[in-house]
């Protein structure tokens, strides 16, 4: 019997493993170092702020693994012999590089699936007691004890993960400073309105963001714990030295492929995307190198999720997308290829949601923050200023390329839809109704959005309503 | 500041409101005994408290212990000779207690329902208010910190209160007599007599309806959906349940609770009840109509269009304490699969239980034989349901387990209406709660804060809708959910996504 391995117990490694055993009965094996048992990450914050504990982030019940004959083993993987298909795993104090000590067990073939973490840039004091990034349980448990008894904290980095931090702290009264080196929050992603809208939230929230401003030193007191940060100083404001007993890095995260790396790997070559020859000749750049099989250059080894770095990503899309859903996707893909139907990775529209604060976020298709030449957009704001739709077409045939939501829920499904048949922006419009997921009795604001965009074109679109109520039930 | 503020007065109230149960003396006279035994009974309770009469207690637990006693002894007399008319129930002992009491809470009733109702009242809403000045938003901030609602000393504290409350209020209710007392000014005003203890639990329980329904409109205040639930439960307790059967019996009518169904309203076929009915005219006739029109047609039709959510969380009673009082135990019910086996088995049980039991109630009504299929005792049938069901499961267990397992213990597990409307539900309705496409992150929030327990994120998670026998639509794990991945929705019954698909939505590779 076939022996796949999957070294990540994520959610990229998770949904391989689950749909391998929905399609084969092939031995499989889940590793991972970081918990026992697959958890939300995406859910770490909840725990925090005291929303759930830890096991009500576990999507799958602990008996759910054995029945489904999924073998999980808690270890940290040490290297990986890809010659004699053997993984070796690392003692606790192992610090060894060269000792087979641990253990090991042999695969068939191999998904990596390593995740990712955090960033760090080298900053002076970056590894000071109290300064951390958030991404791991164990990052969880030691935010838990640094931040037990701390007043001020600092959150260098405007990212999903920074806002999430932010409302973290601020959950347990602590006194939120957030520097983020953008004129405004996350600005790099958002369009300019739906950024301004976000910066204003987070201050609204009672969190202290500095724009424009750049971490430029830690400074830690006697013990080695951090008492204080430094900004740089630029021509938007003179640096200045915060206090703080906390310091969360929230600057992004990079492929976790510590695992591969060697110390000199050689570059390879000048073409794009160059990459470097890792642990028995594995291909790595920023992440693990694949295909758009998701196969590495080594024979019966694959990589998916947050770790993976797309040679030629699919059209649209970028080579690194270290998100949730993504990870999902490659995983119901890999699952196919190693149940031997050999199939491309292949998302469909892009989407991603988030929530910074009690703003809620829904994406469809692409709307990048600078709009390119040959794209159009149309942008409604509702007088509360935490509510608006943006939706993104071609200038040339109208046809609908990507939306930004706050505030109003949308069917995935439809908007999935209307992107890929390439509806018109009009048409859309007209409908946006059904595309509408919010609760019932919800302010709808379809004729709002629609008006707006009849006095800015000139146009007299008409919207097409949504059943009434009666007529619904019958 | 204000919030604690609001607290202490809270807990202050509540406090003064426990030691209301001990403020009284007692002093049992001839009187008394008169106005409360009958005639061939009364020589006998004579001679059996001759010592306790025109004696003070200053002490009411030794005063209702030895009149509880006495008449035990009575009624032990009683059943030795069979003779059951003679015997005395706790309604009887709860007058005798109340016309004994005499001292401060006796001459300061309404002063003293001020420093109780009064001021839980206001320290309640003193805590509740100050909230709606946060910016509007689920925060479940702190839940599984607090000691209350995680079935820590607090939470255990609170479930033993109510347990014991609940059993003093259906077994024992003249120990606390002098709670009914304090109601007394209300019932004067409402409808002209004193309370008694149904009253008195009436009115608390339209009180916490309240003043919680307040609280939870205040908590999930940016949906619209939630707003307008709770002003619905909040309106069906106060003028429904609560108000409109006192003035109906004020006009001597026969009273009825008109939303309550049978067979939550497990009584509605007993004999007393239908023999009032059938004697109060057309008015009477109405009400027999209705309440069995309300279970054969109202139930499938409202269930078919908008799912059991109609009755459960917008109508109900039950539900509407659950969804008000209970909201800060919602978390506490169990997710796991054996659960949801236990309550399946469990809640149909009850449900055949019901269905047999009212069956035998009206064989003996209309064969006047007390023997159903000639060996099912039919009035022990009645009497082990009304115990069982009636008061150990849904009040004892029902409220009083808020604390430990969640504020829809009832509900789930041995609502006999809910298990009713649970099958309609799952086989033809329209109703289900929809999934967004690809965009459940697997956090957990609407599984952790379901109240039935349902793990929402097993289905929204692969793709599937949720149709759940027991889900309540209460609407909760929709507001909970950060992604806004969950609505419930009424559409055509075969649009319901019942088996998940292969791959969730997002994914383009050929199949
Ligand atoms: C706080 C937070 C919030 C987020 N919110 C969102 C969101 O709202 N939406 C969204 O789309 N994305 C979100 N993300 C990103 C998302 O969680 C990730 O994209 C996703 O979890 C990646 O999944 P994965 O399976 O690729 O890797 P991971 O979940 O990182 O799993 C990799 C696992 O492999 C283990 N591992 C690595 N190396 C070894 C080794 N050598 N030996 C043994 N085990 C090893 C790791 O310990 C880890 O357990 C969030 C991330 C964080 C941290
Ligand atoms: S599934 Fe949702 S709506 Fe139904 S009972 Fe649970 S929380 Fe309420
Ligand atoms: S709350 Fe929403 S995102 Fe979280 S598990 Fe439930 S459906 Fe998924």
């Amino acid at each position: 019997m076939q022996h796949v391995v999957i070294i990540g117990n994520g959610i990229s490694g998770i949904t391989a493993a689950r749909h391998i055993r929905k399609q084969s009965d092939c031995k499989i094996t889940v590793i991972s170092g970081e918990t026992d048992h697959f958890f939300s990450r995406t859910a770490l914050m909840y725990i925090y702020m005291g929303h759930m504990k830890y096991e009500h982030t576990k999507p799958y019940e602990d008996s759910f693994w054995e029945k489904n004959r999924i073998e999980l083993k808690r270890a940290w993987v040490k290297t990986i012999d890809f010659e004699e298909k053997k993984l070796y795993f690392r003692l606790p104090n192992d610090d060894d590089k060269e000792a087979k000590i641990g253990g090991s067990i042999s695969y068939d073939k191999l998904i990596l699936a390593l995740g990712s973490t955090p960033n760090k840039f080298g900053w002076k004091g970056q590894n000071l007691a109290g300064v951390q990034g958030l991404y791991s349980y164990q990052d969880l448990e030691s935010l838990e004890e640094t931040t037990q008894r701390i007043k001020k904290a600092v959150i260098v980095g405007g990212g999903l993960i920074g806002v999430e931090l932010a409302e973290m702290l601020h959950s347990r009264g602590i006194e939120v400073t957030f520097l983020v080196r953008e004129s405004s929050f996350w600005n790099i992603i958002m369009p300019p309105e739906e950024s301004a809208i976000i910066s204003r939230h987070i201050k609204e929230n009672h969190i202290n963001l500095q724009l424009s401003s750049e971490l430029d030193e830690i400074i830690g007191d006697d013990n080695g714990q951090v008492k204080a940060i430094r900004t740089k100083s630029s021509e938007q404001r003179p640096g200045e030295e915060i206090e703080c007993q906390f310091v969360g890095l929230t600057v992004g995260v990079s492929p976790n492929i510590s695992l591969l790396k060697v110390p000199q790997g050689n570059m390879i070559g000048r073409e794009k995307p160059a990459f470097v020859l890792g642990v028995g000749g594995i291909k790595l750049n920023r992440g693990i190198l694949v295909n758009e099989y998701l196969e590495t250059n080594i024979p019966d080894v694959y990589a998916i999720g947050d770790c993976v770095e797309h040679e030629i990503p699919p059209k649209g899309r970028k080579n690194l997308e270290q998100i949730w859903y993504t990870g999902r996707i490659m995983g119901e893909t890999i699952a196919r290829t190693i149940t031997g139907k050999r199939t491309k990775y292949q998302p469909g529209i892009f989407f991603n949601s988030a929530k910074f604060f009690n703003i809620e976020y829904q994406t469809y298709g692409q709307v990048p923050a600078e709009l390119p030449a040959d794209i159009k957009t149309f942008y409604w704001e509702q007088s509360s200023g935490i509510i608006c739709v943006r939706i993104n077409y071609s200038a040339e045939n109208q046809s609908v390329t990507g939306m930004n939501t706050f505030g109003i829920r949308m069917r995935h499904e439809i908007w999935d839809e209307w992107i890929s048949s390439a509806k018109s922006i009009e048409y859309v419009l007209e409908n946006l109704s059904k595309a509408n997921f919010d609760p019932e009795f919800f302010r709808q604001y379809e004729a709002e959005i629609l008006e707006k965009y009849n006095t800015e074109t000139g146009s007299s679109l008409q919207l097409k309503s949504k059943k009434r109520f009666f007529s619904k039930i019958f | 500041m204000l919030q604690k503020f609001g607290l202490i007065i809270f807990i202050a109230a509540l406090g003064l409101f426990i030691c209301t149960l001990g403020m009284n003396n007692y002093t049992l006279t001839s009187d008394i005994l008169e106005k409360n035994f009958k005639e061939d009974a009364l020589l006998d309770a004579k001679i059996e408290f001759a010592s306790m009469i025109d004696q003070s207690y200053s002490n009411s637990y030794t005063f209702i212990t030895e009149l509880s006693e006495g008449i035990k002894q009575l009624n032990k007399v009683y059943n030795a000779q069979q003779e059951w008319d003679k015997k005395i129930y706790e309604d009887t002992i709860l007058s005798i207690v109340k016309a004994s009491a005499n001292g401060y809470l006796v001459d300061n009733k309404g002063f003293m329902f001020l420093l109780t109702f009064g001021m839980a009242i206001f320290g309640a809403l003193l805590f509740i208010l100050p909230e709606a000045q946060k910016p509007a938003g689920i925060k479940n901030n702190g839940i599984y910190f607090n000691p209350a609602m995680t079935r820590k000393w607090l939470g255990i504290s609170i479930g033993t209160f109510l347990i014991s409350f609940y059993l003093a209020l259906y077994f024992k209710p003249q120990y606390i007599a002098n709670w009914t007392m304090l109601i007394d000014p209300v019932s004067k005003l409402i409808k002209g007599g004193e309370a008694s203890r149904w009253f008195m639990y009436g009115f608390l329980y339209t009180i916490s309806v309240l003043v919680m329904g307040i609280r939870y409109i205040i908590k999930y205040r940016h949906s619209k959906y939630q707003i307008i639930r709770t002003l619905s439960i909040m309106f069906f307790q106060t003028c429904i349940a609560f108000i409109l059967p006192e003035i109906m019996s004020n006009l001597n009518l026969p009273s009825a609770d008109l939303k309550n169904i049978w067979p939550l309203d497990y009584s509605f076929f007993f004999n007393y009840r239908l023999d009032k009915l059938l004697n109060s005219g057309a008015f009477g006739i109405f009400l027999l109509v209705w309440g069995i029109a309300l279970f054969v047609v109202g139930v499938p039709v409202m269930v078919y269009f908008f799912g059991k959510r109609w009755y459960c969380s917008w109508v109900c009673g039950c539900g509407g304490l659950a969804e008000t009082l209970g909201d800060p135990y919602r978390q506490l019910s169990d997710k796991s699969l054996k659960a949801w086996k236990i309550e399946r088995y469990l809640i149909h049980g009850v449900l055949a239980f019901a269905i047999i039991m009212t069956i035998g109630v009206l064989y003996t009504y209309f064969t006047g034989s007390y023997n159903l299929l000639g060996f099912i005792p039919t009035e022990s049938l009645k009497s082990s349901y009304g115990f069982m069901i009636g008061s150990i499961f849904s009040g004892v267990v029902g409220t009083g387990f808020y604390p430990l397992m969640g504020n829809r213990v009832w509900c789930r597990f041995g609502c006999p209406l809910a298990a009713y409307l649970g099958i309609i539900q799952r086989f033809k309705s329209k109703f289900r709660i929809t999934t967004n496409g690809g965009q459940c992150i697997s956090c957990g929030n609407c599984s952790t804060h379901c109240e039935m327990g349902i793990d929402v994120r097993a289905y929204a998670q692969k793709g599937q809708d949720i149709v759940r026998s027991s889900c309540v639509g209460c609407g909760v794990c929709s507001s909970v959910c950060p992604r806004g991945v969950l609505n419930l929705e009424n559409a055509e019954t075969g649009s319901r996504v019942m088996i998940a698909p292969d791959v969730l939505l997002g994914n383009l590779m050929e199949k």
